[in-house]
C-alpha cells in the first residue's frame, strides 16, 4: 500500500485571532507597525505635556463669574469666561436698545424656527411659502418697530447674532433663484444671454467679497438717484446676495451638466416647452445632484457675513469688538470673547454640514435602485 | 394621407424659436444697457453735485501716508501709484507664501485622514472640521491678537538658541550676510538648472528606451546643488550670518516678519489647508481600490504606492478644486485690512480716505484681484492639462 493511504493527522488550525474588542482595535489602529506605534507614543506624550495646561487654563483656573478682580488675579493662569457673562447681551444683540432686546430675540427665534421647519422633510408642503412670507413680515415688523406700538429702531442699531442670521438667511434665499437663472443662462443657446451670464459670474468670482462690500458701502450711494440712497443694511444685503449668487450659479451649473442630454431630448419628444423641461425634468435632478455643494455654499455665505464688520455693520464679529473695545476693564479678555463667538459660528456651520449629510441621503433616494 | 409641409426656414412669428430667441436677447441686452446707463448717469450727476473729481490723475500725486512694511523702498512723499505697488507686492507676498504653506500642510492633513493610526486620523478630522467651520476673518483676528497680546514683549522674547526670536515684535530669524558669494551661488544654481533639466529629459528617454532606471530626481537636484556650491566657493565661501538681537524697541539684525504679516499668513494657511485637506482626501478616495491592491501585489511599499500609483491619478481630480482654493486664499488675503497689514485693499482704502476717489480706488482693487485670479487660473489650467491623464 502507498504511503498516502496511511492515516496522517494534520495539526489543528490555530484559533482565529480575536478581531473585536478594545485590544485588537488598539493593535490594528494604534500599534499597527513601529511607525504607527511611534506616532501614538509621540502624540500621547504631547497630549500629556499640553492638555493639563489647557484644561487648567480653560476650566479649573478659569473665572466664570463676571468678577473683574477675580479675572485680573487669574490673568495668565486661567481664562476669564466672566467677560461673556458680563457682556453676552452686547455681544449677541449688538447695539439694539437695551429695553427692547426681547424683540430681536423673539424675531430670531421665529426665523430659526422657520428654518428648522423648512429643513424638516415632513413639512415640505405647499403652505411653507405663505408661512415664509408671514414670518419674514413679522420679523421685520418686530425688528424695525413703528407698527403696533413698537418703538422704531433704525437698522444701523441692529446687530449681533440676529443680524448674522438675517444676512445669511436672506442672502441664501435671495441668491438661490438668481443663481438658478444665471446657471440656466450660462448654458442657454442664446449667445447674448450666455455671454452676459459668463461676464457676471467671472467678474464677481474674480474679486474678493470685501471689494463688493466696499462697493455697496462707498459706491452704491453714487449709483442711486441723488438723495435716494437705500439704507446701508439693504445695500450690504444686495452685495452679499449678488456675490453669493455667482458662486451658487457655478455649483448649479455643475449639476445641470450632470443631467444626461437624453432627459432633455425625451422632454422635447413629449412636447414640453423650455421652462417646463427645466422645471419638471432638469432642475429637480440637477439640484439633487449638487445638494452637498450647495450646502457648502450656504455655509460659506454664513461665514462670509462676518465680513460686514469691515464696512461697520455690527454683526456677531463686529458686536464683539464693539462690546469689548469700548470698555478698558474688559478689553484684555478679548481672546475669550473670540473663543465664544467662534463656538457659535462653529455650532451653526457644523449643524449645517451634518444636515447636508442627512439631506444628501434623502435626495439620493431617486438614484437608489 | 396628407403630408405636413416642411417648416418654413425664416418664420418671423412668435412660434419660431429663432425669432423668440432673438427677441429675448434684445430684451435682455436692453434691460442691462438701460440699467448700466441709469447707474452711470446717476454716478456722473452725483459726482458733479458733490464736486467729486474723477480720473486717475491722483496716482501721480504724493501719497502722503506711511506704510508699515514694504518690499521696495517707499516713503510718504512718494506718489500714490508707488503706494499701490507696495500694496500689490504685499498681497502677492502673503498669497504666495500662504499658497506654498497651505498646500504642504493641506496635503499632509489629507493623507493623514488615511493613516493606519487612529489618533492621526482623528486629529486630522478634528482639525479639518474645526478650522473649516470658523470664519477666516475671526481666525485672522485671533492670530493677530495672539501675536500682539499674548506673546511676551520684545524685552523678554521666546528664543531658540539665541538665533530665532518670537515676541510682540514678530518673528525674527538669521539670514546670511548678502555678498558676492551668495550671488555667485545663485548664479551657479541658475546655470545648472537647464543642465539638470536636460539630464532629466535624457534620463527619462533612456529609461523608456532601455528600461534601465536612472535617478530622475536626486541627480538633477545634486547637479543644481553642486552648481551653487561651486559658485559659493568661487565667491570666497562666505559663512557670515546676520543674527537678530533684541534691541530696546525693535529687533536688530536678521530678518523679521511683522505680527500683521504673521497674523494674516497663519489665519489664511490654517483655514485654507483645512479645505485643501478635504480636496486631497476626495482625490485619493477617488482612486479605485483595485489600484492599491495591484500596487500591493507588485510589491510596492505603502509610501511607493502613494507616490507612484495613487497621487498621480488623484492629481487630476485634485487640481481643479485646489485651484479654486488658491484663488480663495488670494482673495481672502484682502481681509488683511482688518488687522492693518498693508495689502492692496488696505492701501486703497487709505488712499480713498485721503483723496475721495472711491470709484477709482475700488476699480483698482477689483482689477488687481481680477488679474491675479485670472492669471492663477490660467497657470493652473495649463498645469492641469499637463498632468491630466492622456486618454486615447
Amino acid at each position: 500500500m502507498s504511503v498516502a493511504s496511511v492515516f496522517q493527522p494534520i495539526a489543528a488550525r490555530p484559533a482565529p485571532v480575536r478581531t473585536q474588542g478594545l485590544v485588537p482595535w488598539m493593535r490594528a489602529n494604534l500599534f499597527g507597525d513601529w511607525r504607527s506605534s511611534l506616532t501614538t507614543v509621540v502624540v500621547a506624550l504631547a497630549a500629556i505635556a499640553l492638555l493639563p495646561g489647557m484644561v487648567n487654563w480653560g476650566i479649573f483656573h478659569a473665572v466664570f463669574r463676571p468678577d473683574l478682580g477675580g479675572c485680573q488675579t487669574a490673568r495668565g493662569t486661567g481664562a476669564c469666561w466672566g467677560v461673556i457673562a458680563e457682556k453676552y447681551r452686547l455681544i449677541i444683540l449688538g447695539r439694539y436698545p437695551f429695553g427692547e432686546q426681547w424683540r430681536p430675540v423673539l424675531a430670531t427665534l421665529m426665523l430659526m424656527g422657520l428654518l428648522g421647519v423648512s429643513c424638516t422633510r415632513r413639512f415640505w408642503k405647499p403652505w411653507l411659502a405663505p408661512l415664509w412670507a408671514v414670518v419674514m413680515a413679522a420679523y421685520f415688523v418686530l425688528m424695525r418697530g413703528g407698527l403696533g406700538g413698537l418703538t422704531p429702531v433704525p437698522t444701523d442699531l441692529w446687530g449681533g447674532l440676529p443680524l448674522t442670521i438675517m444676512l445669511a438667511t436672506l442672502g441664501i434665499v435671495l441668491a438661490f433663484p438668481i443663481a438658478v437663472l444665471v446657471a440656466l443662462g450660462r448654458r442657454s443657446g442664446l449667445p447674448a444671454i450666455r455671454s452676459m451670464c459668463i461676464v457676471y459670474v467671472e467678474l464677481v468670482r474674480g474679486v474678493p467679497l470685501i471689494s463688493v462690500l466696499f462697493m455697496a458701502s462707498f459706491l452704491f450711494p453714487l449709483f442711486m438717484p441723488m438723495g435716494k440712497s437705500p439704507d446701508v443694511l439693504l445695500r450690504v444685503l444686495v452685495g452679499i446676495t449678488l456675490f453669493a449668487a455667482a458662486y451658487l450659479a457655478e455649483t448649479v451649473r455643475g449639476g445641470l451638466q450632470a443631467v444626461p442630454k437624453g432627459q432633455v431630448e425625451a422632454a422635447a419628444t413629449l412636447g414640453l416647452t423650455y421652462w417646463q423641461t427645466q422645471r419638471k425634468i432638469v432642475l429637480p435632478q440637477a439640484l439633487a445632484i449638487v445638494v452637498p455643494a450647495v450646502m457648502n455654499n450656504f455655509i460659506a455665505i454664513f461665514k462670509d457675513t462676518s465680513l460686514v464688520t469691515i464696512v461697520s455693520l455690527y454683526e456677531l464679529t463686529g458686536s464683539l469688538g464693539l462690546a469689548l473695545n469700548s470698555d478698558a476693564d474688559w478689553r484684555p479678555y478679548k481672546l475669550e470673547g473670540y473663543f465664544f463667538i467662534a463656538a457659535i459660528y462653529f455650532a451653526f456651520c457644523f449643524a449645517m454640514s451634518r444636515y447636508s449629510l442627512w439631506i444628501e441621503k434623502q435626495v439620493s433616494v431617486s438614484r437608489t435602485r | 394621407m396628407a403630408t405636413r409641409p416642411p417648416p418654413r426656414r425664416r418664420d418671423w412669428s412668435w412660434r419660431s424659436q429663432a425669432f423668440r430667441g432673438l427677441v429675448y436677447q434684445v430684451l435682455a441686452a436692453a434691460v442691462i444697457g438701460v440699467a448700466l446707463w441709469f447707474l452711470a448717469s446717476n454716478t456722473v450727476d452725483n459726482m458733479r453735485a458733490r464736486g467729486i473729481q474723477s480720473g486717475f490723475g491722483f496716482l501721480v500725486q504724493p501719497a502722503g501716508f506711511d506704510i508699515g512694511e514694504s518690499l521696495i523702498p517707499y516713503d510718504a512723499l512718494d506718489q500714490n501709484w508707488k503706494a499701490f505697488l507696495v500694496g500689490v507686492l504685499n498681497t502677492l507676498r502673503v498669497a504666495f507664501v500662504g499658497i506654498v504653506l497651505a498646500t504642504g500642510l493641506g496635503t499632509l492633513l489629507g493623507i493623514g485622514r488615511f493613516s493606519r493610526n487612529a489618533i492621526v486620523r482623528g486629529l486630522c478630522y478634528g482639525y479639518v472640521e474645526l478650522f473649516r467651520n470658523i470664519p477666516v476673518l475671526l481666525q485672522l483676528l485671533v492670530w493677530y491678537l495672539f501675536f500682539t497680546d499674548i506673546l511676551p514683549p520684545i524685552s523678554e522674547p521666546f528664543t531658540l538658541g539665541g538665533m530665532i526670536y518670537l515676541s510682540k515684535a514678530g518673528f525674527s530669524f538669521p539670514v546670511p550676510v548678502w555678498g558676492l558669494g551668495q550671488a555667485l551661488a545663485a548664479a551657479g544654481a541658475a546655470v545648472c538648472l537647464p543642465i539638470a533639466w536636460y539630464y532629466r529629459r535624457w534620463a527619462i528617454r533612456q529609461f523608456e528606451l532601455t528600461a534601465r532606471v536612472r535617478s530622475v530626481f536626486l541627480v538633477p537636484v545634486a547637479i543644481v546643488f553642486a552648481g551653487s556650491i561651486l559658485g559659493w566657493i568661487a565667491g570666497g565661501a562666505p559663512t557670515a550670518w546676520n543674527y537678530p538681537a533684541p534691541g530696546a524697541f525693535s529687533m536688530e539684525g536678521g530678518a523679521s516678519a511683522t505680527p500683521e504679516f504673521l497674523g494674516v499668513l497663519l489665519g489664511l494657511v490654517l483655514y485654507t489647508s483645512a479645505f485643501i485637506a478635504e480636496v486631497v482626501r476626495a482625490g485619493i478616495a477617488s482612486v479605485a481600490h483595485g489600484q492599491v491592491e495591484a500596487a500591493g501585489s507588485l510589491g510596492l511599499a505603502r509610501g511607493q504606492t502613494m507616490r507612484l500609483v495613487i497621487l498621480p491619478q488623484a492629481l487630476r481630480v485634485i487640481i481643479p478644486p485646489i485651484t479654486s482654493q488658491y484663488l480663495n486664499l488670494t482673495k481672502n488675503s484682502s481681509l488683511a485690512v482688518a488687522i492693518g497689514y498693508p495689502d492692496v485693499v488696505s492701501i486703497a482704502t487709505t488712499a480713498l480716505n485721503n483723496t475721495g476717489r472711491a470709484v477709482e480706488c475700488i476699480t483698482i482693487i477689483m482689477l488687481v484681484y481680477l488679474t491675479t485670479s485670472l492669471s492663477t487660473a490660467g497657470f493652473m489650467n495649463w498645469y492641469n492639462n499637463r498632468s491630466a491623464i492622456k486618454e486615447r
